[in-house]
This record gives C-alpha cells, sequence and structure tokens, in this order.
C-alpha cells in the first residue's frame, strides 16, 4: 500500500513494537502528528510541557523496559531541546530512537525560519544520526535506526526528516522487528586466561555497572560471586543490577560510595570488572587506583578496555555469554580470610553511619524503603539527594533506579520518572531536591494530564547541596550562588498543577504522608525540610585515593 | 609520541568524512594528514590518516573508530610493509641570481616544473614525507611563495586489501 512519509514514520514505530512515543508538536512535524491522530488506537502519544521532558521521559521508559524509548520534536527549537535529553542517554548508554522534523529539503542550509543543522548538533552525542534523503529508504533507516539503538553498547539515534519526505507517498510494507547484532562472547583463549588468573587469586572483588543490566547478566553476577566467594560492589550506573540485601553486596562505590565497598576494591588483589568504564567518580587519582589489583575487564565496548586502566586481561563480548562460559572454568572458592578483612570493614562502615534522629536524609530514604514494593522504580535528579538515595534506598529488581549517571543532568528526574512508569505500569517514585526540580518542574503538568502514579519526595534544604557542601570543604565557605532562598510553596506549586501535595517536617510525618501519596492515583508532592549543612559521606575528594577518604565532618 | 597512518574504509555516504574527524576532534586525536576519494567501488570511500601517541592511545583510537557505523574497516599501514606517497606542489619566485640553483636542486630531486612565469615557478614533487620534507627544506633557501601538499596516501604490498581486514583484539 502506498502511504505518506509521515505515515510510515508511524507504522514503521508500530510495526518495530513501539506502543508510546513521547513528544511535542511543531510546524515541520504536523505531518507525522496527524498519523498519530490517525493511528492513536495503536500508538499513544504522550504529550508534555517542553522537549526536553519528553526526551527524558523517553529515556526513562528505556531504562525501566530495556526498550528503546522514542521521543518526536519539531525542527529548530524542538529539535534542540532535545539535546541535553539525549546526551544524557547517550552518557548512560540508553537506547533510544529521536525523530526530528525538518525545513524541506530543497531550504535546507539557507537557514529558514526553525531550520537547524540537529544531525550536526547530535553527532557527538548520538551513537549515530540519519537525515533521510528519500521517502523510499525512510522506513529501512527507521529500523536501521531501531538495531543501531539496541544492538552492542546501546544508545540514542537521531532521524532528521524533512518536510518533503513527510509528504512524499511510496510503497511501504510492514516487517517483522529488528532483531540486535548477534552477540558474541569474548574469545576463548581470553576467558580461560581470566579464569586462570581468577583461580590463583586470594581477595577477589567483583565490580560491576550498567553494562550488567543492559546485558541482562544479572542472574550469571549472583552465580559468579557464590562461586568465587568474591564481594561484589557496582558503579552508580549499576545499581539495582544486585538485589541490596545479598550477602555478599557491598553497595555503589566511588566518590560517594559505600565505605566498605570502596575499601574492599581498594584492597582486593583481582578486580573482576563487569560493565563499567572506570570513570573518575569511581577510580579517583588513577595513579593511586587499586594499585596492587590484577584486573579483568569484560565489557561489550572493546573502546572501553583501552580507556583509563590498562586491565591484566581484556575480554570483549557480551557480558552474559562471556560469563556463561567464564564461570565453569572457575574454582569453588572459600576466601574466609578475605571475608574476615570485609566484615571489619563493614563494622567499620556500620559505625560511622548517620543514626542521628529527625529528619535527616537519611531517615527519609529509610522512610521511603518501607513503602517501596519490588517492582517500584524510583528516578532521581542529580546532586545530594541523588547520592543519598543511591547510598540508602533498597532494591531488588533490576532497572528500578532511573538516574542520570554520566552527564549528571539536573532537572533529568521528573521526565524521566514518567517514562518509567508508563514502561514499567508501577506506581513510581521521583526523588529530587529543589534545586533539580525547579529545573523542569512544567513536567508536573504531564503528570497531571497522564494522571501518572507518581510519588515525589521533594527533600528541599533551600540550597544546593552539592555545590555547596564543595564550597563548604575546599572553597572556604564561599557560598557563591547556592543558596537559594526562593519563597516557592511547593505544595501550592503542586496545587497549582492539579496535583496533591503536603509539607512534612518529621520522619513519622513522612511515613504517614507516603502512605497518602501511594494511595493516591495521580502525581503527589511530599515536600521534606531538611537542613541545609547536610553532607553526602564519605566523600572521596577529586583526585584523591582511597587514603584522602572522608568519612566523617567535624562541625 | 610515535606516529602512524591508518587507512579506514568508509561507506560512501554524505557527511562521512564529518562523522569520523568529528570523533578524532572530540577524543582529542591529532591529525597530522588527511587524504579522502572514492575508491574502486563507488560505495565506499577510503580515508588515509596520520595520527601520534602511545600504543594505548592507538589502540583507544581504532576502537573508537570501529564503532562509528559507517566504518567499514581499518587498518594501519607500516613502513616496512605499505607504499606510501605524497606529492608536493611548491611556488617559488624566479629570481634570475637564484634560478640556478633552483634548478639545479629541483634536478637532484627530480621535482618537475609544472608551470613557469618570469616572477615564479611551481614545481611538483611525489614522494615520501621524509623526500619532501628535505626539499622544502632545500626551497626555504630561495623564496617560496605557496604551497601544498596532499597528505600521504598508502596502500599495503602484495595482494592483501583493507576489504580483508578485521579488527583483533
Amino acid at each position: 500500500m502506498k502511504l505518506s512519509g509521515a505515515d510510515i514514520i508511524v507504522r514503521t514505530l508500530i510495526e518495530q513494537g513501539c506502543d508510546v512515543v513521547f513528544g511535542y508538536p511543531g510546524g515541520q512535524i504536523i505531518n507525522v502528528y496527524d498519523s498519530l491522530y490517525k493511528y492513536k488506537d495503536e500508538l499513544t502519544h504522550v504529550l508534555t510541557a517542553h522537549e526536553q521532558g519528553a526526551a527524558h521521559a523517553a529515556d526513562g521508559y528505556a531504562r525501566a523496559t530495556g526498550k528503546p524509548g522514542v521521543v518526536i520534536a519539531t525542527s529548530g527549537p524542538g529539535a534542540t531541546n532535545l539535546v541535553t535529553g539525549i546526551a544524557t542517554a547517550y552518557l548512560d548508554s540508553v537506547p533510544m530512537v529521536a525523530i526530528t522534523g525538518n525545513v524541506f529539503a530543497s531550504q535546507l542550509g539557507t537557514d529558514s525560519f526553525q531550520e537547524i543543522d540537529i544531525t550536526g548538533i547530535t553527532l557527538p552525542i548520538t551513537k549515530h544520526n540519519y537525515i533521510v534523503g528519500s521517502v523510499e529508504e525512510l522506513a529501512d533507516t527507521i529500523r536501521e535506526a531501531f538495531k543501531i539503538a539496541v544492538s552492542d553498547r546501546p544508545g540514542p539515534v537521531l532521524i532528521d526528516v524533512p518536510k518533503n519526505i513527510q509528504v512524499a507517498r511510496c510503497e511501504y510494507e510492514p516487517q517483522v522487528r529488528v532483531v540486535p547484532d548477534e552477540k558474541n562472547a569474548a574469545k576463548d583463549i581470553r576467558i580461560a586466561e581470566a579464569a586462570k588468573c581468577i583461580n590463583e587469586v586470594e581477595r577477589p572483588y567483583i565490580y560491576f555497572g550498567g553494562g550488567l543490566i543492559s546485558a541482562v547478566a544479572e542472574s550469571e553476577l549472583t552465580e559468579l560471586c557464590e562461586k568465587i566467594d568474591a564481594p561484589v560492589g557496582c558503579s552508580f550506573m549499576g545499581l539495582s543490577g544486585m538485589p541490596t540485601d545479598h550477602p555478599k553486596f557491598l553497595g555503589m562505590q566511588g566518590m560517594h560510595g559505600h565505605y566498605a565497598s570502596s575499601m574492599a576494591m581498594h584492597n582486593a588483589d583481582c578486580i573482576i570488572a563487569l560493565g563499567v568504564r572506570f570513570n573518575d567518580r569511581v577510580t579517583g587519582n588513577r595513579a593511586k587506583f587499586a594499585t596492587t589489583a590484577k584486573i579483568v575487564h569484560i565489557d561489550i565496548d572493546g573502546a572501553e578496555l583501552s580507556k583509563t586502566v590498562n586491565p591484566a586481561h581484556a575480554l570483549r563480548g557480551d557480558l552474559k555469554l562471556t560469563l556463561q562460559k567464564l564461570i565453569p572454568q572457575l574454582e569453588q572458592k572459600n576466601n574466609a580470610e578475605w571475608w574476615e578483612t570485609i566484615e571489619e570493614l563493614r563494622r567499620e562502615e556500620k559505625d560511622t553511619l548517620d543514626n542521628r534522629d529527625g529528619m535527616t536524609p537519611r531517615k527519609a530514604i529509610l522512610t521511603l524503603n518501607k513503602h517501596l514494593a519490588p517492582g517500584t522504580p524510583v528516578a532521581t535528579d542529580v546532586g545530594q539527594h541523588q547520592m543519598w538515595a543511591a547510598q540508602n534506598l533498597n532494591f531488588k529488581n533490576s532497572r528500578r533506579f532511573i538516574s542520570s549517571g554520566g552527564l549528571g543532568t539536573m532537572g533529568f528526574g521528573l521526565g524521566a520518572a514518567i517514562g518509567a512508569q508508563m514502561g514499567s505500569g508501577e506506581h513510581a517514585v521521583l526523588v529530587t531536591g529543589d534545586g533539580s526540580f525547579g529545573m523542569c518542574l512544567n513536567e508536573l503538568a504531564t503528570a497531571v494530564s497522564q494522571k501518572t502514579p507518581l510519588v515525589i519526595l521533594l527533600l528541599n534544604n533551600g540550597v544546593l547541596g552539592m555545590v555547596r557542601q564543595w564550597q563548604t570543604l575546599f572553597f572556604d565557605k564561599h557560598y557563591s550562588n547556592t543558596v537559594l532562598d526562593r519563597k516557592t510553596d511547593f505544595i501550592k506549586l503542586a496545587e497549582a498543577f492539579g496535583a496533591e501535595g503536603e509539607r512534612c517536617t518529621t520522619p513519622e510525618e513522612l511515613d504517614a504522608a507516603l502512605g497518602r501519596a501511594f494511595e493516591t492515583k495521580g502525581p503527589y508532592v511530599v515536600e521534606c525540610l531538611i537542613d541545609k549543612d547536610e553532607f553526602v559521606l564519605p566523600m572521596l575528594p577529586p583526585g584523591g585515593s582511597m587514603d584522602d577518604i572522608i568519612v566523617k565532618v567535624g562541625d | 609520541m610515535a606516529g602512524f597512518t591508518v587507512a579506514v574504509l568508509v561507506k560512501n555516504q554524505f557527511g562521512v568524512l564529518n562523522r569520523v574527524t568529528s570523533m578524532f576532534r572530540r577524543r582529542r586525536f591529532n591529525i597530522s594528514y588527511l587524504t579522502v576519494s572514492e575508491t574502486e567501488s563507488p560505495e565506499y570511500s577510503r580515508i588515509t590518516v596520520g595520527s601520534s601517541g602511545s600504543d594505548t592511545e592507538k589502540r583507544q583510537l581504532f576502537d573508537q573508530l570501529y564503532k562509528l557505523p559507517d566504518v567499514c574497516s581499518i587498518k594501519e599501514l607500516h613502513d616496512d610493509d605499505s607504499v606510501s606517497y605524497e606529492l608536493l606542489l611548491i611556488k617559488v619566485k624566479n629570481d634570475p641570481e637564484t634560478r640556478s640553483d633552483v634548478k639545479d636542486a629541483a634536478e637532484a630531486f627530480r621535482a618537475k616544473t609544472v608551470d613557469y612565469t618570469r616572477e615564479s615557478v611551481i614545481m611538483q614533487i611525489t614522494g615520501s614525507t621524509q623526500r619532501i620534507d628535505a626539499f622544502i627544506d632545500i626551497m626555504r633557501d630561495f623564496t617560496i611563495l605557496e604551497i601544498c601538499r596532499t597528505g600521504v596516501v598508502s596502500l599495503e604490498r602484495g595482494s592483501s586489501t583493507i576489504r580483508k581486514t578485521e579488527l583483533e583484539l
């Protein structure tokens, strides 16, 4: 059958298994919106308040489901508003397909109204992008984009569709959903060498990241740590990849990681790194990072193996398949002595834990934990609240921590929470701070329109806390532009948007408020007032090593 | 910081050179020379690029190149098993006092005169980068008006080709 390019876009999205798209209409994408109207029974479109929110929602949807999130925007400002969202997805390897309209191809390059070179702009923040040259190649381009988005190391792909392509007509034949490129395990010889190394060590430490979740290798991880009797830590992006209460799990490590987890990594004689990239937030000073450990690094992306640390064993391959081949070659171990050290570290960590009474950030997150179901997706924004959430949230199921790790995008959370809710079908949570929330709170309108079951836990300290923490520690308490002192009434604000909300000052009030929030079928803001001088601890100072770790700050 | 030459076979598509060089720029890899042209098949273009760095940096460059969807294959070309040439056009002042010296130098380097006026001479020379550098160095004794060189083009010796290469780790 002959269809317009706009129809082909929508039909191909449906054909590729897409059930919801996020976006915002405009002049150069209006034809696609006409097709969305036509096919609205088969494909839901969620109108956001801003294109950035749509991009974050598509991202949140993808993180919660593993399926590519799809976002649609018009040319010019619509397209540029996607940029932060696309970059966020790129840095965290999230599969996403972004479709933008553009002016007639004959007008490209002439600075026409709302014309922008979005393929040029997004070149460094997409896995690949396209500007479609003819309607005949449109469907195949979208299919290829889906394939690239989910294959190997996932990431965002952008397709720019000039208006004339949306109008032109050609034959369209539905096709089956694309499958990712064939996955391969690392080379047998490399696996054997790594197995030999792991079998010889006494203090192994497993360190996994977001790549483990992308590869769906959670059960292989459990099998591995039990077989070699190794403690497990994760990067920020790995959170929720292993149940928090697993006896071998020490928690996140890195700049604000768990003390025991970071110290165990520092003292290990072998680090088995699974789907991680040894980011500077993890290693601190690279020259002093885990100097005594042999590193076995497995990653789907060969470029990560040579980027920052030189591993003793670099295995390029799909994590799940590689672990399935590696585990049978490993000996069953009992590292009793190593575990004595670990338990000692755990005790030390426990001694430094913040157990103060009152409305502390940790108390707030622990109170939230009581209300979480195994499937509850928890999104965050970026800053202190994000780290408190990362340190203290309890996770049961994978893909339930939705947070911007690589780019650290303030304003990510609300859009992402909406997307994660739609993808998971679960009552979702957003943990945010007053700074981040202020950036993209316009998406409250979207949550209200969509009747999104969403609990928004707003930790309000009246300051940009993370920057303030650095100013306290490293800039002589020069609180330059971090004291917000705004007069925003977040409860009235929620009500103005058509949502509900309440404010609490004690953990007991918070507990009761969360109970009411989870009973509500729409967005519900729970504002929690906390002190402006709360710290995120422990803290590894930037560029420092484990010897410089700060676990407590005096008055 | 050893220099190296790498040949990259890419899909012959609009903007492909930009995609490749954009990666060099954002990952801060140096480009010392670069040539690009269509190949025996109109589907592919071949980029020959010179860069420098440690072995780890070189490895990283290849890995990052390999990830670009438009890149089909990559091959490092070593001096001992490949042939590499560059072409130079050099315009010098045609000064009666130095005319015979310029001519002698040109003969020694087997440079070809391709344009001759009362005021200027353009010479052409093909050869290795070192040979061209040496010729330019000699010409600095006279008055160089302008220079244009192509950058290196390079092919592996023998029957093996870039199309049969696969990046191994």
